[in-house]
């Protein structure tokens, strides 16, 4: 057999000019067309952070089959490609999510004290929400930004060389 | 490029083809790679790593271990399985693998036939170094046929894959990442696929395993017996898994030409049945007080006395004898022999068709057309009345392929079936399938016979039609078209003109034909003679007898049934239950009791059944396919044919001095020698009118569901609770819901003719309209008539009334 079999394209039966918005249909229809028509499914990963933006933050089954809808792909497929990345949240979230680098460069450049400064000062643990519902505090793979580590992204912005400190000054600036 | 090219497998020289991983040239060459992910049917993930091996291409080592299963060949290549590098590379992968894999190997069902555990013991350490704690996984409830324990998943992703590339429904996925990875279906649903048991065997260790096997026996106490799958004209290769004469479960054997290395799950599970409490046991007898067991001599004295005094009184003539296609050829070949011994000509075996007028004209011996895996090279396949992945689960798998590779696979049918690749599907009425046909022919420039003429010049043909007359027409032109005839369209009353339009269709379009035979040995049905119109070898009567929808309407005096339970395994069986209860003399020879039977028959005479008799299968390719039998009937119970056997020689009827099967099989291959298959009519196809429905009547569809084929399949309690067992339901398009004032869950009376059946409404718009599908062979539709004939429907109650 071979490598490259085409992936299994599974039509819903659905229209898809009901599911999400127009804007959100053009912008995912701007990713599909990078990619041959038999290969749309590639686009899951763009069209997946755009529903999760217009979403508050964080994607439902239902905004997942969506998608599967939209790009003609079996749930299941883009269930485990929001299963794997730790961008995409399954769960509601707070205002703003707060992504602190856990991997080799930031633990050795003291993620891990500024990591339990976050979880004693904001009463949060990796994976939760602060009672005020101001930030969500997620433990992250790799941000690829080792040579100022510790790394931590609020949103999407880097913010590098982080300490208690400075971290208490970004929160402050959150609204 | 040259065709071949040489590489060396550990000091061996090895011829390959360019393009070819290094694991199939070692495969085909003995030498083992150990491998868990790979599997030749599927196609490549590469993530299990075990296959790892030392390479050098040029001269040039590749700097790490390749994964055998994913590194192609080039010319030159020199590979080392059991190098110092490669065996360090494959026993660091075993430890990986061991790390989070549970050690209850004691209670697993894998146990013993485990791919992990042999791998193991031939490449990894004796001892773990491993002392962390080991991760534990949520089990998945795949439904009734699959025990999961996903613990001991090592994610292979062969399960994953063998859904997404054989039975085309993605359903499985690997969510998660790391050490959160697990095969799943994410959302709680039941896997529902006729294939979904082959993700048993796929699955190197015991995180699928048989749930009705489940903790039942130990794979080395286990005997395996080489059979044929019975319940589809594939004729599967099986192997049935035996322990003290019982049958335990049920593996498929490799055979490339017929089944591949996959089995249905209707072959896979159906072995249940064999246990099941309606077994027939002792010979029984109807007496004023009832049903009460006898022994085998009286019983038999009394059936032959019984059948020699309708004879005497009334004529061979007023003896009707029905068989089940799924009956073995010797039991057919005896069966009709006895009652041509006794001057009878009333068999039959096509208990699921009513238009017989086109006997004189039908092929001596209707077959598939061709061999079971050409279907794959077809590039344009017209499917007639066929609901195919229900009634061949592997013949759709190989049609599946070829519409994959780019063949149009056309459907008419009464509904739209659910398929797993691109097709093109025209669903109509049952008394709309000849105008949908003959549109196709019109497309094609088909002129027609004088009295088809008529009816394709005014078929009205749209795009749909044309696309799929261009396709066959190419087809035909390259030589790998074809037209297949299902067991709808033998089911419909106008069988007779949808085989003439369907031989025009192919006679247009250059396309082969062929039939889908209903039965495990409907092919073999015809080569034993077991037909009113033929002799064995399929040679022609000088008077042929009653058909078996003729004997029932034409009641008989004393009826045969052999292997039918008639409320399920007659095409209308309200009004076989009539004909029968009216008769004199009624022998049951059946496997099972079931009320139909008791209320009908006189005697119930046990006889073996499926896995309980040697025999033969001839499938739809006319493959002769002889099994032994692997366990004792139970009770006293006996095979078929030794039944039939003594019974001819108490009738002293000549020529029933068989010592075995083998000697009946042997005497009617003799006759067979010069006879193969052949899809050419012998006449002209009578054209009638076609049956359209009268006003305010819907036209009934009588599918038979997968699971309801035959008497074995319906006892296995297993696959009767898959989502693809439906009880009773009338399905209707909305339209003719809305016509009829109902909603989908509205009660509901259909009466067809005299009988009469409550049901619930189910609207769907799968289905054309004019139809009304309502299931056969399922519990209820007894009461009913004909599987295809007009209906009347009555609201009863509204699902929010009450």
């Amino acid at each position: 057999m071979s490598f490259r079999n085409a992936p299994l394209a599974v039509i819903h039966d659905v229209d898809k000019d009901t599911l999400f918005t127009p804007e959100i249909r053009a912008e995912i229809d701007r990713h599909v067309a990078k990619y041959p028509p038999e290969w749309k499914q590639s686009a899951v990963m763009p069209a997946l952070t755009l529903v999760q933006d217009h979403n508050g933050g964080w994607l439902s089954r239902e905004l997942m089959d969506q998608v599967a809808a939209y790009l003609d792909m079996p749930e299941v497929s883009v269930y485990e490609v929001a299963t794997f990345y730790g961008m995409y949240d399954l769960e509601p979230v707070g205002r703003h999510k707060v992504c602190v680098c856990n991997s080799i460069s930031c633990m050795l450049g003291g993620s891990e004290e500024l990591m339990q400064h976050i979880e004693h000062k904001y009463n949060v643990a990796p994976g939760e929400t602060t009672a005020d519902g101001k930030f969500t505090f997620k433990e992250f793979e790799c941000l690829g930004a080792c040579r100022h580590a510790p790394a931590v992204m609020v949103d999407k912005t880097y913010h590098e060389c982080v300490t208690p400190e400075s971290f208490d000054k970004l929160i402050k600036k959150l609204d | 490029m040259s065709d071949k090219i040489t590489i060396e497998i550990d000091g061996r020289t090895c011829e390959a083809a360019p393009g070819e991983m290094i694991i199939t040239v070692a495969d085909r060459e003995g030498i083992s790679i150990p491998r868990f992910c790979y599997h030749e049917k599927l196609s490549i993930a590469a993530n299990c790593r075990m296959c790892l091996v030392e390479a050098e291409q040029g001269g040039r080592p590749f700097p790490k271990p390749v994964p055998a299963c994913a590194t192609p060949v080039g010319d030159g290549m020199k590979v080392q399985t059991r190098s110092r590098k490669a065996l360090d590379a494959q026993r660091g992968t075993m430890e990986f693998l061991l790390i989070n894999h549970p050690l209850d190997c004691p209670i697993c069902d894998q146990g013993g036939e485990c791919e992990l555990q042999d791998v193991s013991m031939g490449y990894g350490e004796d001892v773990s170094r491993f002392t962390e704690r080991k991760r534990v996984v949520k089990d998945e409830d795949l439904g009734p046929l699959i025990a999961t324990e996903m613990t001991r998943c090592i994610h292979c992703t062969r399960c994953v894959r063998f859904g997404a590339e054989i039975a085309g429904v993605r359903e499985l996925g690997a969510t998660g990442r790391g050490e959160d990875m697990r095969i799943g279906t994410f959302v709680a649903h039941t896997v529902a696929h006729e294939l979904s048991g082959n993700i048993i065997d796929l699955c190197p260790v015991g995180a699928l395993t048989s749930k009705p096997y489940r903790f039942t026996a130990r794979a080395w106490e286990l005997t395996a017996e080489p059979s044929i799958a019975p319940h589809d004209a594939v004729g599967s290769n099986i192997q049935l898994h035996v322990r003290n004469g019982r049958v335990m479960r049920v593996h498929p054997r490799d055979n490339e030409a017929i089944n591949e290395t996959w089995i249905s799950d209707r072959d896979r599970f159906s072995y249940e049945g064999l246990n099941a409490a309606s077994r027939l046991t002792a010979p029984m007898i109807k007496g004023d007080s009832g049903w009460a067991e006898t022994d085998w001599q009286s019983v038999l004295h009394w059936v032959a006395d019984g059948l020699q005094r309708v004879v005497a009184d009334s004529g061979a003539d007023q003896l009707g004898w029905l068989m089940a296609p799924g009956s073995t050829l010797e039991e057919l070949y005896l069966g009709q022999k006895l009652l041509r011994g006794l001057g009878g000509r009333n068999i039959d075996s096509r208990l699921r068709q009513q238009d017989f007028s086109g006997d004189a004209a039908d092929p001596a011996l209707p077959w598939l057309g061709l061999p079971i895996a050409d279907l794959e090279q077809q590039r344009a396949v017209l499917l007639i009345g066929s609901d195919i992945r229900q009634e061949q689960p592997l013949l759709a798998h190989r049609l599946r392929k070829a519409a994959l590779a780019g063949a149009m696979v056309g459907l008419v049918n009464p509904y739209r079936v659910e398929l797993t690749h691109p097709s093109r599907q025209l669903p109509a009425a049952p008394g709309r399938l000849a105008a949908e046909l003959a549109a196709i022919a019109k497309a094609a420039g088909a002129g027609g016979r004088s009295s088809l003429k008529g009816l394709i010049a005014t078929a009205d043909s749209g795009d749909v039609h044309a696309e799929i007359a261009a396709a066959l027409k190419q087809a035909g032109a390259d030589g790998n078209g074809l037209v297949l005839l299902g067991a709808l369209a033998e089911a419909s009353p106008d069988f007779g003109l949808l085989k003439a339009l369907a031989y025009q269709i192919a006679d247009a379009t250059g396309c082969r034909i062929g039939f889908l035979p209903p039965a495990a040995n409907s092919t073999g049905a015809a080569f034993a003679g077991a037909l009113p119109h033929r002799l064995p070898g399929a040679r022609a009567v000088d008077v042929p007898g009653l058909d078996a929808l003729a004997q029932l309407t034409e009641p008989r005096k004393a009826y045969v049934l052999w292997g039918i339970d008639p409320a399920h395994d007659l095409i209308d069986p309200a009004r076989a239950v009539a004909a029968l209860a009216g008769a004199d003399l009624v022998v049951a020879c059946t496997a099972f009791r079931t009320p139909s039977l008791e209320a009908v028959a006189d005697v119930l005479l046990p006889i073996s059944a499926f896995a309980e008799t040697s025999g033969t299968f001839v499938n739809a390719a006319g493959d002769w396919q002889r099994f032994q039998g692997a366990v004792a009937p139970p009770g006293d119970a006996r095979p078929g044919w030794k039944l039939l056997r003594v019974l001819g020689n108490m009738l002293e009827l000549t020529g029933f001095e068989y010592a075995s099967a083998r000697d009946i099989h042997d005497a009617l291959a003799a006759q067979c020698a010069d006879r193969a298959p052949d899809n050419t009519p012998r006449a002209e196809y009578p054209v009638g009118t076609t049956a359209e429905a009268a006003d305010g009547t819907l036209m009934r569809v009588g599918n038979v569901p997968i699971y309801a084929v035959d008497a074995l399949v319906r006892a296995a309690p297993a696959l009767q609770r898959t989502p693809l067992s439906a009880p009773l339901h009338l399905q209707l398009h909305p339209a003719d819901a809305e016509a009829l004032g109902l909603q989908d869950g509205d009660q509901v009376e259909v009466a067809q003719g005299p009988a009469r059946a409550c049901m619930p409404v189910h609207v769907s718009d799968d289905l054309a309209r004019g139809g009304g599908r309502i299931p056969a062979a399922v519990p209820g539709s007894g009461q009913l008539g004909a599987q295809i004939g007009p209906i009347r429907v009555a609201k009863v109650s509204g699902e929010n009334d009450q």
